[in-house]
């Protein structure tokens, strides 16, 4: 039975989204209920991961291998380690709250919001269990169609300016990849070809990929990766598309969407191309840290809360690029897990600017002012959600910050100095939101009875913040997921660069 | 296992020891879900219980660990794994050591009284729970701040001070002034977190251990003169944190906007106990401190300098609370005046003197705002309850309000026989003795300007007539027995708090200084702190002694000349303030300076980053690109149809043709 956990997660949804479009689309609470019924039992199913995975195991689990297209060496092959686990499981946690938090603002097209969300989510836990690189490249495509639509449909005036730009933005990427793809599948996947990774990870520490080829291979899932992150400069697309897509599309964007960007990096990027690494760290320590500092900056000045939270996700995701390319124990795994943290408190917090735009259909900080008096729950909650991502003590984003900070000292303080103004940054550009959104006299006669937080937007974001807190008081069983795959991670990176003098 | 001393002694007999931090918390978690609708009386009650039995349990520790041979007081619990990676590994964990021990009792005997005073201070206030929750948190935070066995666990403490500290200084939130010097405060202190932050990673990075016992153990016996340079980075980068909590020079500048939070606010966290917390962390990190000649003089001057500063601009302020804002910022200068000089015990001494007299005044200038509230309300005017220059004469209408806060102003003042003036001539002659002359002279005329202020405070609130109005005048009356009860308390103990402090050259035992000697005794023995053993002559030290008096007298004597007169002479309140005046009123527009060379600067820049670079630069590139592609795609219209659906189509599509593309170059 186990065997099938991974499929089963995969295909309940995707069955799911098939099964909606067989609904008439005049029962709109079956179409509702439905879903968030079959993403509920899909976490509960994901479930058996957290409770099954085995801590000392170093390799990969739940492993289902078959060959799909044996002539090309396709397999259908899925896995998970300690940086794909989480990222599953954040996945099926995000998608019921999504679904619920929709509930009773997406109206219309009901029906193929659904099949796109449950497509949706099929596709991301996909990406994040395949070990097959074709297989891989499949989910990562079919992610984009969905979420283009979402966007396209379902979002802000601006909609179809934001998806084109998503759109086109991430299709050059994956473009790149494809052909980076294409590339190591005929030259250096071994004999005979194939798409299997676990394989071609073996095959090229056998026989490292030359020193040039491995620069622009590199480069190639670097970029498609950088834009997903996004790192800076890549990154314009990313306030727009935030800002235009509906509440839950913004919860997945930032929470699951982003993550592909920085779990490619570790999954692909780092292992296949370890001299290239090398040869781009710098680089890639001087973009994330600029993007730390730049996205802070950025969101500081910003008038819309949605876009100043979609610009705090560019500066978040700095830490995690940063943390990743530290090659060390605490920062790797503090980067797996601020992955983790940055959707759970960038997801709350998109969800909750859902909440008063449902309420007065605007984002702008001045059409706000003193809600503290009239919505004291959601005020709560929001400062919470806003300290976790301050990076608080006893919330969860500390932990990560404080593990990617640490290893980042370790190979240079200079770099932690200039990453660290991005805690103090933070400070300044949500404080200074929730001070404007939240504290004062109330300005606008029309937040003078704004009602507070209804039983389903608590239910939607209640399990979040449970688990913040979670994870900022007792992280360790998240950290010993992570932690058996960062060893083996580290291991075989030092026995790669030891083993082979292949340097021009 | 090797048995360390420290594994010896962590035994299950010290678990309650979490109960300290973790009684407060449960007052937090009842008054949040549990208590909604409880009467006001309840909730007050209530968690101020869970402080006193905080402040109980505490009494018992002290004595427990009183009970065992002086080399075994250090107490490591370990009570759950918090953060473990690699070789980082951080423990939910106590210690428990003479140093940690004196600041858990002021902790929670002065958050005990000053949670009772709130009882009738708040009393009516629609966010009387929150209140109550908030002060809770408070001491929750701060005694993991001074509990904590390792770096880590402390700066849980120290960032969740900083955080109660927001949201009490906030408190009132409607006001949109006292949002904006919450949000100040926090802000500032993350300028300082960041040094201390980066600090405490060093220290890792170096010695691969946060805990205290171990890392300090490590480098005791690790130390070689190469190291001093890092040592030096790793403390001045941790007292760029100490400035921060603790309001010294350049990071100073949240204090006195933090009076906008209630009173009670002011006299725990803003005076007794958060804002010492650098000190206690300077205290707690005295060995790195000590090896670092360096950082030590920067301290002590940054210290002293701090101390004139802020005093100087307290001679020219009207608001009651922002003059006590100032006055503390001056006495934390002594605190980090003492530390810095390596009298690591007399600037704890001062940390604990300074908790009583100091709350004594705010809760006693909070006891004079209630009644000046009152009469301003009863009478219908609209003064400002804290401006002085509309009190005078209180001393006959609030007497009890007037003798504490007389008392805690001797205290503060430095005359002998009251608490202050032991741990403070402490410290002067302590810098004195360390060859510090400069610093001294600095530091003594600092304690005349002290009196001084201080004096003119209490000449104009208490001497003279009432200058608010007859209407008013006949409605001041005392604030209720919760309040006065703990104001009387709180001066008994400015008066005797002094007499744990009493120097070996009054004939005393300085019990503070001893008991602390366990957590200094590594240091003691560092060269740079070779005074300590020399030999000085009692009558430099009399002397010293009665210098200090006898300038502290002259302040007094100065204030009583010009503010203890007759209304119609007390022409300077009226009179625009000239010259030097002008700048002290104006706090050297060290504000307006930070705005105009920091703030405005960055903010300017994110602006340029964010339309220009951003939305022209990148965007425009990406854009022209895209306009490029629509030109082209007009000669090929038709594959152009602007629908959604298509572009899914031509993807599918063009997944299919790779595959086939696949299948056809095999």
């Amino acid at each position: 039975m186990a065997h099938f956990t991974l499929t089963s997660i995969i295909f309940l949804p995707l069955l799911g989204s098939f099964i909606i479009l067989l609904i008439p689309r005049k029962f709109e609470d079956t179409l509702r209920g439905l879903s968030l019924l079959l993403s509920t039992i899909t976490f509960g199913l994901s479930l058996s991961l957290w409770f099954g995975f085995d801590k000392s195991n170093t390799l990969f689990q739940f492993i289902e291998r078959y060959s799909w297209i044996s002539e090309l060496g396709i397999y259908y092959y899925l896995g998970v380690d300690g940086f794909s686990v989480l990222l599953v499981l954040l996945t099926t946690f995000l998608t019921p709250i999504c679904i619920l938090i929709s509930w009773d603002t997406i109206t219309h097209k009901i029906k193929e919001y659904y099949f796109s969300f449950l497509f949706l989510e099929a596709a991301m836990v996909g990406v994040f269990v395949a070990l097959d690189v074709f297989l891989f490249y499949v989910f990562w495509e079919a992610i984009l169609i969905p979420m283009y639509f979402l966007i396209g449909i379902w979002g802000g005036k601006n909609r179809l300016y934001a998806s084109i730009k998503f759109f086109l933005y991430t299709l050059v990427g994956s473009l790149l990849m494809l052909i980076g793809i294409l590339y190591l599948y005929f030259q250096h996947s071994g004999t005979p070809l194939t798409f299997d990774l676990v394989t071609i990870i073996q095959n090229v520490s056998n026989t490292p990929i030359p020193y040039k080829n491995q620069i622009w291979l590199f480069l190639a899932f670097a970029i498609a990766f950088a834009i997903k992150v996004p790192l800076f400069p890549f990154h314009t697309w990313l306030p727009d598309a935030h800002t235009e897509a509906p509440t839950a599309g913004s919860i997945i964007l930032a929470g699951v969407l982003l993550k592909m960007g920085t779990y490619g990096f570790l999954r692909f990027a780092m292992p296949l191309f370890p001299f290239a690494v090398d040869f781009f760290t710098p680089l890639l320590i001087l973009l994330s840290i600029i993007g730390i500092i730049y996205g802070a900056l950025v969101a500081m000045v910003q008038t819309d809360v949605k876009r100043l939270v979609a610009y705090s996700s560019v500066s978040h995701l700095g830490f995690v690029v940063l943390g990743m390319f530290m090659l060390n124990h605490q920062g790797v795994t503090g980067s797996v897990l601020q992955m983790i943290n940055h959707g759970l408190s960038t997801g709350a917090l998109f969800l909750l600017v859902g909440v008063i735009y449902d309420r007065r259909h605007t984002r702008e900080i001045n059409a706000f002012g003193g809600i503290a008096a009239t919505m004291p729950v959601y005020t709560t909650i929001f400062l919470i959600v806003t300290l976790s991502s301050i990076g608080l003590p006893m919330l969860n984003g500390f932990v990560g910050e404080f593990l990617i900070l640490l290893g980042t000292a370790k190979n240079n303080w200079v770099w932690t100095a200039w990453a660290a103004t991005g805690i103090i940054l933070s400070a300044v550009y949500l404080l200074w939101m929730v001070q404007r959104v939240f504290f004062g006299p109330i300005v606008h006669e029309e937040n003078q009875n704004l009602t507070d937080m209804n039983w389903k937007e608590l239910a939607a974001v209640i399990p979040i913040l449970i688990v913040i807190i979670w994870i900022g008081i007792y992280p360790s069983p998240f950290l010993e997921m992570i932690e058996t795959t960062t060893d083996t991670f580290l291991k075989s990176r030092s026995i790669l660069t030891i083993s082979s003098v292949q340097f021009p | 296992m090797k048995l360390t001393p420290d594994l010896l002694h962590s035994t299950h007999d010290w678990n309650w020891l979490i109960l300290i931090p973790l009684l407060p918390l449960f007052g937090v978690v009842l008054n949040t879900f549990i208590f909604r609708k409880a009467p006001e009386k309840f909730i007050g009650w209530f968690s101020s219980s869970t402080v006193l039995i905080s402040f109980i349990l505490s009494v018992l520790a002290f004595f427990q660990l009183k009970s065992l041979p002086i080399q075994n007081r250090s107490i490591d619990v370990t009570f759950l794994t918090w953060i473990q990676v690699g070789n980082l590994s951080i423990d939910w964990a106590v210690l428990l050591d003479p140093l940690s021990v004196v600041m858990m009792l002021i902790v929670t005997g002065v958050g005990g009284v000053i949670h009772i005073y709130s009882i009738g201070y708040m009393h009516g206030d629609p966010g009387f729970r929150k209140f109550f929750i908030f002060l809770n948190l408070f001491i929750f935070f701060m005694l993991w701040l001074v509990m904590g066995n390792s770096y880590p666990i402390l700066f849980i403490g120290w960032e969740g001070v900083g955080l109660c500290s927001y949201l009490l200084i906030g408190f009132w939130y409607k006001d949109m002034a006292k949002a904006s010097a919450g949000k100040k405060a926090f802000i500032v202190n993350r300028i300082g977190d960041w040094g201390f932050l980066l600090g405490m990673i060093l220290l890792f990075v170096n010695f691969e251990t946060l805990k205290f016992t171990e890392l300090f153990s490590k480098v005791n016996t690790t130390y070689t003169p190469e190291i001093t340079p890092t040592l030096t980075l790793i403390t001045l980068l941790l007292f760029v944190g100490a400035t921060g909590k603790s309001a010294q020079i350049p990071l100073y500048i949240w204090l006195p906007d933090a009076m906008a939070g209630p009173t009670p606010v002011s006299a725990l966290i803003h005076a007794a106990t958060m804002v010492t917390a650098g000190v206690y962390m300077v205290a707690r990190s005295n060995l790195l401190f000590s090896l670092s000649p360096i950082s030590m003089e920067v301290v002590a001057t940054i210290g002293a300098l701090t101390a004139l500063f802020a005093a100087t601009i307290g001679v020219r302020q009207w608001d009651i609370k922002k003059i006590l804002a100032y006055s503390t910022v001056s006495q934390l200068g002594f605190m980090f005046l003492g530390v810095g000089v390596g009298a690591y015990e007399t600037g704890i001494a001062h940390v604990m003197t300074h908790a009583f007299f100091k709350a004594c005044l705010f809760l006693g200038s909070g006891a004079v705002i209630h009644s000046m509230e009152h009469a301003f309300h009863k009478a219908h005017v609209h003064y400002d309850p804290q401006d002085i220059r509309y009190m005078g004469g209180l001393r006959s209408k609030i007497p009890i309000t007037y003798w504490t806060f007389l008392i805690a102003t001797i205290a503060i003042a430095g005359i002998p026989g009251f608490s202050g003036f032991f741990s403070k001539d402490e410290i002067l002659w302590k810098t004195f003795a360390s060859g510090h002359i400069f610093l001294w002279v600095v530091a003594t005329i600092t304690a005349g300007i002290t009196a001084f202020y201080m004096f003119r405070l209490v000449y104009l609130t208490f001497f003279g007539n009432f200058r608010g109005g007859v209407e008013s005048e006949g409605h001041i009356q005392e604030v209720t027995p919760y309040m006065t009860f703990i104001l009387i308390l709180l001066a008994v103990l400015s008066v005797i708090g002094g007499y744990l402090a009493v120097p070996h050259a009054l004939g005393g035992h300085f019990l503070i200084g001893e008991w602390l000697q366990p957590v200094l005794q590594d240091s003691r023995k560092l060269p740079s702190l070779a005074y300590y053993q020399e030999h000085h002559s009692l009558m430099l030290e009399f002397g010293l002694m009665g210098l200090s008096v006898i300038i502290a007298i002259l302040g007094i004597y100065l204030a009583s000349k010009y503010f203890n007169q007759k209304p119609q002479e007390l022409t300077v309140l009226t009179q625009k303030p000239k010259g030097i005046m002008k700048i002290l009123e104006n706090k050297y527009w060290i504000d307006e300076l930070y705005e105009f060379t920091i703030v405005q600067p960055i903010y300017k820049f994110s602006i340029f980053a964010w339309k220009v670079f951003d939305a022209t630069g990148i965007d425009g590139f990406i854009n022209s690109i895209g306009s490029l592609v629509v030109k082209i795609g007009e000669h090929l219209r038709k594959l152009q149809t602007g629908y959604l659906s298509n572009y899914a189509l031509l993807m599918s599509i063009g997944i299919l043709f790779t595959i086939a593309w696949l299948v056809f170059g095999k």
